[in-house]
């Protein structure tokens, strides 16, 4: 299945793209969506590994299953204030 | 109140959202925009944010903050888009009963805010090059 997922700040840059579309198998998790990731924009992987991935707006461990219907979006270390 | 405004943040709206009869301590921050990051000088941050997850955030902080101190209000505001020096990027107001507590709920607010919220600063150099400032833990990790 094809899932879309939310790029912000240097991600969005690094990947010249505010989105990127990833192939998973169903039952994969937020780990096999990063893998996925970053074989998909290697330039994206070591900011990638600093960042934590959001699941419908919460933060998600690399366990958590990823649904058909999810949101998904990479959030790289907050800088806000 | 819990938002983002692309609007100057006008802090006595932020304080006076708080202010409860109940509570004779109101506490007021304000982040500001800084000239200097170490030797490097900023003459405008642009601010982004993943919208719904950054109100969520918001909200779910103003909750905490209830949870955890007697609190009469609490106003988290966040700026977006682009800022000159000197501007108000963020303002946290909390009211309590009491001096100490206020003081300490709202460094709680903050602190956590900057930690958790989806909100990130581009810091634009004179020279016209702008860099995305990550140098944070990764966020929300346990």
């Amino acid at each position: 299945m094809t899932h879309r997922v939310l790029l912000f700040a240097a991600a969005r840059d690094l990947a010249a793209a505010d989105a990127v579309a990833v192939e998973l198998p169903a039952g994969a998790t937020v780990a096999d969506l990063r893998a996925a990731l970053a074989a998909r924009v290697p330039g994206l992987a070591p900011l990638l590994r600093r960042s934590s991935v959001a699941v419908n707006h919460d933060f998600a461990e690399d366990d958590r299953v990823i649904a058909p219907a999810d949101e998904l979006a990479v959030i790289p270390p907050v800088s806000g204030g | 109140m819990v938002r983002l405004t692309r609007e100057p943040i006008d802090p006595a709206a932020v304080t006076d959202a708080v202010r409860d009869p109940h509570c004779g301590a109101v506490a007021l921050f304000l982040g500001t925009v800084r000239d200097l990051t170490g030797d490097a000088v900023t003459v405008a941050l642009d601010y982004e944010a993943y919208g719904p997850m950054a109100e969520k955030k918001l909200a779910e902080i103003a909750a905490e903050v209830r949870r955890r101190w007697p609190v009469g209000g609490v106003a988290l505001v966040h700026r977006l888009g682009r800022l000159a020096v000197g501007e108000v990027s963020v303002a946290a107001a909390v009211s309590c009963p009491h001096r100490a507590e206020a003081f300490d709920a709202l460094r709680f607010a903050v602190d956590t805010l900057k930690e958790l919220v989806p909100i990130w600063k581009k810091e634009n150099a004179p020279d016209g090059t702008g860099e995305w400032q990550h140098q944070s833990a990764k966020p929300g990790a346990r």
